[in-house]
């Protein structure tokens, strides 16, 4: 895709900072009178008015290389034609863009761009969509003088993501900028010299970036295109439609590309607010767990313990009448209901509802939550605190338990932003040390408690008044004393809490003490909304003690871990894989084994939920339905379907409508997913975002003979939801296979006689997951990383004791 | 995070990089690359390897396809084992004027290796000199190690030859 015809959305005069008069410079372009500031690059001030000037290298988003040469214009009184991206405009500068000179020099720079690239054309991904094919077609000349051999490069692996045909670059080293600049990762560079020059990583190696496949776009030619559709489709078959990153709270915007039907691939749609060009691999391929093998494609009914495929009528009839026969003999709180937090909001809303309607308070999306004894103080919702361009201008950022380049990527490379361009200080407070992108000082804090003593010890140093039964908490004095220093300092400071204290068995606790923290320190209180659409979730209702709009509910409901643990007579999951979606892991199988009838809504047929199930309902993907997705930011973000539901399945929404008429509940009626949306908006329509917590939450120490290793249970960045558990190109990655193993350090690994390699017996809470084991020095002593992914599927999904032991073969 | 290469470096070029290091401010250890590369092939008879170019990434903080691309970059650094005396015969046009040619001929038949070989014991590497070695007063000429030999003879090419240990 070629991504340059959008490249005035963020030139220099509509970048929002103040311009002085004095700023202003005109200069005469074409014999057009254009105005820009003081430093622009010319090829800035012609983007922003529409004048088109060719290139290669430049791109806005990078630095510039000036080293293709494709943009030499003619100014007046300079001997040879300047490249327009690296000539800063001056007061009365002339330039012709199209003269005999300009158009000669551009021509001739075409020629030799041609001479080594391949006419390989109608066997190019590219074709059809490539910068060069584009501009040869304006100023190629139709015979080239150039009648010797073409030079032929041999093609890399960098990975499953990216395809290479290395012998298409034409050396922009656009992707090479790309790593260093934004990625913050340099994996390709530009190994030898003159004719032998090639991009590529010099040894063997694929390219680890969570950001790599941004490379694919910024190639201007078909030197490294998307692997996973390659061959699949011709750019000029496609239709573009926009949508959403579904996988975490960014809400990156996106289009996703179809033809007859099917989606072909992913490529980022600008929003400088947002994601601006890129994507993180994440959303970029996510696409390919969509339409798998094991979707589900008509309701299933079990009779009598056999499945059996069935028409929508009968069961919805089913359904209907479990219900309301539970509702009726055991009370509306016999029913409770599951739903993923990656849903649409008008799904969770619905759900919600038809739950409340039925009377029962039992209703959660907080799957991997574990603590929620701070419930009271729950905002109406959890919120990023700031807009995501607020994120780049913070002074100092501290971060706990946040995982950054994996939970959230694209809040990575705003931090990295922040850090690098804006001289942000980092502190990273975290149970392991990460491979961070930017410079950034890393906190350990080991132990179950780690998280919770660091926030005492703080809290106390910023003069917080807390109960004695808290202790004094413990941190490195220069560590409080250097984190709350810079949190104090004037400026936008930020404090920010991510997914493993959100996860963390003192969720409440910690959260309360950063609140207070912030409040004394003036900082920013971030929380990450823990899923695509926790924040709408949260606005819509979906948990126990909170109605849409945030209000309290009447009566008390149950969390999430209440209903995996002791499930209700009748259960609704929508859009949950229990083993995979929730902190207790293979464990809320059986329990919810226990349920007298469970009933699946899902775009999925798999054998866990045979299971556990009476019956499953196909539900289409959020590419499926129309439906609003809410970012950490509190942005609203509604959405067409993209494709058909696929064979019988329904929009969500829309089956929920159904069930909430056929169980003869109150305001059922609505024509679209966008009335649905308004009455949500009704419900928001005063509320106002704060992070903000009084409610301390309960502090259980873990007995002081706990044994064994602890585990810490980040939960890998591939398997967050059901897409892209399935998006197989995702997981043949070297982030995904060090993910499905156990990490340990070196020290560690070595006293208990482990080598690196070895296949480890990790026990958790009497499952048992077999996993190899991977050194790393980050991993504090005494603790071991185990990523929740297919591999630790069996072990509870969350922090725990374990005992590790060598697997003999 | 991966294991550390950096005691390949031996105690000597890490004092001669640290001498390199010395003379750029402390945010810019990139500066001292291309000197710490030509030290630290001197350790290794005079070619880098993988793991050498990867210990000099991280004594001085570089991503290694940094220090890849300078070393496959610049002609006086080796990333394949060569011989250890760096033979270079300027072939340019000055050079091609007064003879080069013959020279370069009579050295390939003398040492029996063509241009970019290195001898099998190891002794002479002839080198594919890429630019101007700018003595084009004196040509031909050829560099050996680091030192210009000008206004060159099949002779006096033998003398400087046969007196390579």
């Amino acid at each position: 895709m070629s991504h340059q015809a959008n490249s005035h959305t963020n030139s220099p005069l509509a970048a929002g900072a103040e311009v002085l008069p004095e700023d202003l410079i005109s200069i005469e372009v074409d014999g057009q009178r254009l105005q820009g500031r003081k430093g622009d690059m010319l090829i800035e001030v012609t983007d922003q008015a529409g004048i088109n000037i060719p290139r290669f290298c430049y791109h806005r988003k990078l630095s510039i290389a000036a080293n293709c040469r494709m943009c030499l214009v003619e100014v007046e009184r300079a001997p040879k034609p300047l490249p327009a991206c690296s000539t800063p405009i001056s007061e009365g500068m002339r330039v012709q863009t199209r003269s005999r000179k300009a158009l000669a020099a551009q021509r001739a720079t075409m020629e030799f761009l041609l001479i080594n690239h391949p006419l390989d054309c109608p066997i190019c991904d590219q074709g059809g969509e490539c910068e060069l094919q584009d501009l040869a077609m304006g100023y190629g000349e139709g015979v080239g003088q150039y009648s010797e051999t073409k030079r032929v490069v041999k093609d890399k692996d960098i990975g499953a993501l990216i395809a290479t045909d290395m012998t298409r670059c034409i050396h922009c080293t656009r992707c090479v900028r790309f790593g260093e600049e934004i990625a913050g990762l340099k994996e390709l560079g530009a190994v030898g010299r003159s004719e032998h020059m090639e991009i590529g990583t010099y040894i063997a190696k694929s390219v680890t970036s969570e950001l790599s496949g941004n490379v694919i776009d910024l190639c201007p030619v078909g030197a490294l295109t998307a692997k996973p559709s390659r061959y699949t489709a011709r750019p000029w078959e496609l239709v573009q439609q926009p949508h959403l990153s579904t996988h975490d709270a960014w809400g990156s915007n996106l289009y996703l590309h179809t033809r007859g039907g099917r989606i072909m691939r992913t490529v980022p749609r600008e929003n400088d607010a947002i994601n601006e060009t890129w994507l993180a691999d994440r959303d970029r391929f996510a696409y390919t767990g969509l339409f798998t093998e094991d979707r589900l494609t008509t309701p299933m009914l079990r009779r009598e313990g056999v499945w059996q495929a069935t028409d929508w009528d009968t069961a919805l009839g089913f359904v209907a009448e479990r219900l309301q026969a539970i509702a009726q003999q055991q009370g509306g709180g016999a029913i409770g209901g599951l739903i993923s937090p990656q849903s649409s909001l008008e799904e969770l809303y619905l759900f919600q509802k038809l739950i409340r309607g039925l009377g029962s308070n039992h209703v959660d999306h907080r799957l991997r939550q574990v603590d929620f004894s701070a419930d009271g103080g729950d905002p109406v919702m959890p919120w990023f605190g700031m807009d995501i361009p607020a994120f780049e201008t913070q002074k100092v950022i501290v971060t706990v338990g946040l995982t950054v380049r994996e939970e959230i990527p694209l809040l990575g490379h705003r931090l990295r932003q922040a850090a690098t361009e804006h001289r942000a200080t980092v502190h990273v407070v975290h149970p392991f040390e990460q491979a961070l992108t930017f410079t950034a000082q890393q906190w350990p804090v080991a132990g179950e408690t780690g998280m919770l003593d660091f926030m005492i010890a703080l809290a106390r140093a910023a003069g917080v008044s807390l109960p004695d039964s808290l202790g004094e908490g413990a941190a490195a004095p220069t560590m409080v004393a250097t984190v709350l220093a810079d949190l104090q300092r004037t400026g936008a400071t930020t404090l920010m809490l991510g997914a493993l204290v959100q996860q963390d068995a003192h969720f409440g606790a910690i959260r309360y003490l950063a609140a207070q923290v912030a409040k004394a320190t003036g900082a920013t209180l971030s929380l990450l909304p823990q899923g695509a659409n926790a924040a709408g979730a949260w606005l819509a209702g979906a948990v126990p003690h909170r109605l849409p709009g945030g209000q309290s509910a009447v009566g008390t409901g149950d969390s999430a871990q209440s209903l995996l643990s002791q499930p209700k007579p009748a259960m609704l999951l929508f859009g949950v894989e229990p083993s995979r979606d929730t902190a207790a892991g293979a464990a809320a199988i059986e329990s919810l084994r226990q349920a007298e009838c469970v009933i699946c809504a899902t775009a999925y047929d798999t054998p866990e939920l045979r299971a556990l199930a009476d019956v499953l309902l196909p539900i289409g993907s959020a590419v499926e339905t129309a439906g609003t997705w809410v970012n950490g930011e509190g942005r609203w973000q509604p959405q067409r379907g993209v494709v058909g539901a696929l064979g019988a399945a329904r929009p969500g929404w829309k089956v929920l409508r159904v069930l909430g008429n056929l169980l003869d509940l109150a305001g059922f009626d609505y024509l679209d997913a966008a009335q649905v949306r308004s009455e949500v908006q009704t419900h928001c329509a005063n509320i106002t975002l704060s992070n903000h917590s009084d409610v301390l939450g309960a502090v259980l120490r873990p007995s002081a003979s706990a044994e064994g290793w602890l585990r810490l249970a980040p939960v890998s960045p591939y398997s967050v939801d059901s897409v892209v558990r399935r998006a197989e190109p995702l997981h043949a990655t070297e982030l995904a296979a060090r993910h499905r193993s156990c990490l340990m350090n070196p020290v560690d690994a070595a006293a208990a006689g482990f080598a690196a390699g070895d296949r480890l017996r990790v026990t958790q809470a009497g499952h048992i997951a077999v996993l190899p084991l991977v050194l790393d020095e980050g991993v504090p002593p005494g603790s071991v990383v185990v990523p929740v992914t297919a591999a630790s599927a069996a072990l509870p999904a969350r922090v725990g004791r374990v005992s590790l032991s060598q697997e003999v073969a | 995070m991966k294991a550390s290469k950096l005691h390949l470096l031996t105690e000597h070029t890490r004092h001669e990089i640290d001498h390199w290091l010395s003379k750029y401010p402390p945010e810019q250890k990139q500066s001292a690359l291309l000197a710490a590369l030509r030290e630290t092939q001197h350790q290794n008879e005079g070619y880098l390897t993988t793991d050498l170019m990867d210990a000099v990434a991280e004594y001085l903080g570089l991503p290694p396809i940094s220090v890849y691309e300078v070393a496959t970059f610049y002609s006086m650094l080796e990333t394949k084992p060569c011989g250890r005396h760096h033979v270079s015969i300027c072939t340019n046009i000055s050079c091609a004027l007064m003879g080069s040619d013959a020279i370069v001929a009579h050295c390939e038949h003398k040492l029996g290796i063509k241009m970019g070989q290195s001898t099998p014991d190891g002794r002479i590497y002839l080198k594919v000199e890429e630019e101007c070695l700018a003595a084009c007063d004196g040509g031909p000429m050829m560099q050996v190690d680091h030192v210009y030999y000008e206004g060159l003879t099949p002779d006096k090419v033998d003398a400087i030859l046969d007196a390579l240990k």
